[in-house]
Parts: structure tokens; sequence; C-alpha cells
């Protein structure tokens, strides 16, 4: 495996928890290039001739196995543009781990855009865990675009882990998915902004198949100068249950907006939409503070939870 | 000891002043338990507001332990050993009960010991240490969370906003011994108790009685006590709990 250097390493650990080499099947791409990669028994990882990016394919019936496929950038003025394709067999049960650290120290922007489609088999079972983060004190801009597409077969279940709490200035995140009779899908975004960031969020979810259910719940907070807009719409063409969520909290000058969006196609479609803005209850600050946390300490346990 | 020196507090409403705290005196000694009631709307929580460093008095000086604290934050008053039980708990959205006793005991405490003080009042600890502090737990449940993050806290002045409100009578009934175990544990420590519950006043060492912003009566319990007996100063726990049937 090619040498990290400290930066990488400190990247890792922030997208993927790692410390060391994972177990299991993995992929480390760094600056644009491969920096690792293992392939298991059940999970095959190769790369994409035709573009940059690679194949995973997970065997039918592969249980409690991971894949790890985390993304570095150091280099200023980076720009690139990743597909990653999933093919999970029938019936597995597997955790991927993606993310992306960018650290730039550079003039240049740097961007990584990566899009994942992920094609999941009759009842397998698949957790997603995405983290993005950024840092570096250059003056270039540290970009991601993720795109994620989601293909769910008959009884399958994905869940889906975002997160991107600090240092990336401007995202665009599009999540769609169509889920066959009987599939799951359940996302929990975790999102904080700040300075002058931007972020948006969209969701297209399709509930296709009878029983099928979704459940996207999104916690965001936007401070200083930032823009966050939470984009999320749930179409139910068939008996299905819907259900998605965006509860904010706005600080200083931040700004977000949530656009709910149901579109009922049957007439046994259940969805429903929740959203909430707001700034921090002024009684939840008074009580920390009673427990002799200063105000700002008390903003920061606020926060931390509630992006938990 | 807390005292506190000529305490007013005025509120401006639609242009004229309001006068809800007229020129309080008041000690709190050290290991005593003191109960402040008095009608409704007669300046009670506003003044366990004022000590806490909630409100902020309109004049008058605060003295803790011998320093003034008039103008010291609420964080800087807690720091010096003032605990305050808030008549409406909090809510907070992804922050546990075992999160919120860690705070408030100032260090990082093992779960075992942070269970002892669910314990004390009357909670499973096992099932609620790892519940977060939302709208899924009930009025009573919130209440006693509430009670067990200021016993936590093991202050020297620990301030309790009508405890009884929104509790259950058995929960209530507890209440009184989670006060009598507090005075137990720390001889030093002075405890301040708003509420008009008959059986909270039985328990004090000196009550207070506070109307429109002054001080009516103060005395000693059992001077005090019967004269308030069959007025809204000193409900009984039964009428307490079938509101429209109490002593009026």
């Amino acid at each position: 495996m090619m040498k990290l250097d400290e930066i990488q390493k400190r990247l890792l650990r922030e997208v993927a928890d790692l410390h060391a080499v994972p177990e299991g099947a993995y992929n480390i791409r760094s600056n644009s290039q491969s920096a690792g990669r293992q392939s298991t028994a059940n999970i095959e990882i190769t790369p994409k001739t035709d573009v940059s990016g690679l194949d995973i394919r997970i065997k039918a019936g592969t249980k409690n196995e991971s894949v790890h496929i985390p993304v570095v950038m150091t280099q200023t003025g980076l720009y690139e543009l990743v597909y990653n394709d999933f093919y999970i067999g029938e019936g597995a049960d597997v955790v991927i781990v993606a993310g992306c650290g960018i650290d730039n120290c550079g003039s240049q922007d740097s961007e990584h855009d990566g899009i994942h489609r992920f094609y999941v088999g009759k009842n397998a079972k698949v957790k997603y865990v995405e983290k993005h983060y950024g840092s570096g004190s250059g003056s270039g801009k540290r970009i991601l675009n993720p795109g994620t597409e989601v293909y769910q077969e008959e009884g399958s279940s994905v869940e889906m882990e975002m997160v991107q709490i600090k240092g990336v200035d401007d995202t665009k995140r599009t999540t769609t998915a169509k889920l066959a009779a009987g599939a799951k899908l359940v996302v929990r975004e975790r999102l904080m902004t700040h300075d002058e960031q931007r972020a948006i969020s969209t969701y297209v979810v399709s509930l296709d198949g009878e029983g099928a259910s979704a459940d996207v719940v999104s916690r965001s907070v936007a401070k200083g100068n930032s823009f966050q807009k939470f984009d999320a719409k749930i179409i139910g063409n068939a008996p299905c249950h819907g259900h998605t969520e965006c509860d904010s909290i706005i600080m200083e000058n931040g700004k977000i907006l949530a656009v709910p969006a149901l579109e009922a196609n049957d007439l046994d479609a259940a969805l429903v939409h929740e959203a909430a803005i707001g700034k921090i209850a002024g009684e939840q600050i008074i009580k920390l503070m009673t427990l002799g946390l200063t105000e700002a300490e008390a903003e920061e346990q606020i926060i931390n939870g509630f992006l938990r | 000891m807390l005292e506190l020196k000529n305490i007013s507090f005025n509120v401006s409403t639609d242009g004229a002043d309001k006068e809800i705290i007229r020129g309080v005196d008041l000690v709190v000694p050290d290991g005593k338990l003191i109960v402040v009631t008095g009608p409704n709307g007669g300046g009670k929580s506003t003044l366990a507001k004022i000590i806490a460093g909630i409100e902020t008095p309109t004049g008058g000086s605060i003295f803790f332990s011998g320093e003034d604290i008039t103008r010291l934050s609420v964080t800087e008053r807690a720091k010096r050993g003032i605990a305050f039980a808030f008549q409406q708990p909090v809510k907070f959205k992804g922050i546990s009960v075992k999160d919120l006793i860690r705070i408030a005991s100032g260090k990082n405490i093992s779960v075992a010991d942070a269970c002892e003080y669910l314990s004390s009042v009357g909670l499973c600890a096992r099932d609620y240490i790892d519940r977060e502090v939302n709208a899924s737990l009930s009025g009573g449940e919130l209440k006693r969370i509430e009670i067990a993050t200021v016993l936590a806290r093991g202050a020297e002045l620990t301030l309790f906003d009508e405890p009884e409100a929104g509790i259950d009578l058995w929960s209530f009934r507890n209440l009184i011994d989670v006060f009598r175990n507090m005075k137990k544990a720390n001889k030093n420590g002075s405890i301040l108790i708003i509420s008009h519950q008959e059986r909270i006043l039985d328990i004090a060492d000196e009550i207070v009685v506070l109307k429109d912003g002054r001080i009516d009566k103060q005395g000693k319990k059992d001077d005090i006590l019967p004269s308030l007996i069959g007025t809204t100063s000193a409900i009984s726990d039964c009428a307490m709990m079938n509101p429209g049937k109490g002593a009026e």
C-alpha cells in the first residue's frame, strides 16, 4: 500500500474512523490515485476502464462483511469525477463505509464529485455510512458534490447515514431511490454549515411496490453566513409508507430553506412530512448554564446532542 | 449563607412599570430548609430566578457566602454553588439523561454513580440512563430527572421552583423523602423551595409568605403554618390532585 502522510491519515480518521488499514475489502483513493486496494472472497473491487471509479460486486448471501472506500485529497486545484457502482447480491448483509476528506491549503478550489449507484438485490441488507469533512487554511474552496442513486429490489433494506459536520464550502447532494415491493429505506442526514458555506440536499424517493417504506430524516445546523436548502420529495406509486423530516437550528446569520414535497399516486399511499426551523431555545441554554456551563459551552452541548 | 438585601424587580408592560418584588430582605442560613409560599402572582418564582441569576433585580443586592453576587451570571453563580430546579423541566434533542447528570456533577462520573441519583428520585436507572431528555418522557418523568440533575450538583444552596408541579401523588410523597435525605446528606447545605404544598411546608425550618411582592409573614414553621392551613398558601396533597376542590 502507498504510504500516506499525516494529513492524509488525519482525513481518513475523520471520514472513515480508520486508524490503520481496514479489515475486509477496501479501496483508499488519495489525490486521484488508488493508495491501496483489497478484494475478499465475497467482495470484488475492480477499477472501471471507461471512466474513473470502481465496480464493487458483493456475492449473494455475503454476511457481516464490510467495504471501505474512503477518498482523501490534499492537493489544491484538484478536480475529480468518480463513479462507484455497488452490486449487492441477493440476501447479502453488509456495511459500506464511504466518505471524503479534503485538506486544501492552496488558493485553488479542490472538488470531488462522487456518483454512487447501489443495485440492491432481493432481501439484501445494506448499511451505508458516508462522512464528509474539509480542512486547511487556504483560500481555495473545498467542494463535494455527491450523487447517490439507490435501486432496491423486493424486500431489501438500506440504511444510510450521511454526515457533513465541518469544513466543506460547497455541497450539492442529490439522492434518488426507487423501491420495489416490501423494500425499506432509512436515511439519517446530519449537516452543519458555517462561515460562507452552502449546502443543497435533494432527495427524490419513489415508492413503487406494495409495502415499500421510506424514512428520510435530516437534522441540520446553519451558522455564520451559511445557507442550506433541504428539498425532499417522496412519491408514493403503490400502497406504501413515506415519512420525511427536516429539523434545523439556525444561528447567527444562518439561513435554511426547507422544501417538503409529497406526491401520492395511489389511494393507499400514506405520506407524512414534518419540518421545523428555529434558533436554540433560550431555556435550553439557561438550563445548562444553571448546571455550570458557560453560554458558549451550553450551545456546543446542545448542537452536539442535536447532531448526534 | 444567602442574603437578599432590599431586592426589587420591576417589569414594564404597556409603558407602565409594574413592581413584582418590592424591597425583599431575606436570609437563608446554612443547613436550613426555607419554604417560600404565598398567593399566585406574589413574586415567588421571580424571586427564585433572581437568586439563580436568570432575572436581574432592578434594585438591591444579593450576597452568597459573603460575596456580592448581584452582577454575576447564571454560570458564575452555579459555579459558586447555587443549583436551580426548574418548575417546567427543559427538553432537549439528542441529550441523554446520563449527559445531563454528568454535566450537573461537573465531572465524568461513572454510569453507576449517575444511576444512584435516578434511583433516589424513584426511577429505575437502567430504563432511563440512556434515554433522551425529550418529549417522549412524561411530565412526571421529566420532573424527577430534573430533580436528579439538581441532586447531582451537590450544591451549597439548592432552589426548587414548585417541585410539586406536574407530578403524580405517589411521586409527590416520595419527593418529601428526597428533601429529607438532602438535608441529612448535606448538613451545611441550604434548600429554598417555592411551594404552597402543606406537606412541603411541614418539613420547613422556616416559612416565608410572599404576597404582592413583599414579605407578608416570616418565621419558624410551627409559628407560621397554623395560620396558613385552609388558604391557597398551604394546599393539601389531595387538593393538589383535584384542582377546583382545593381549599380556597
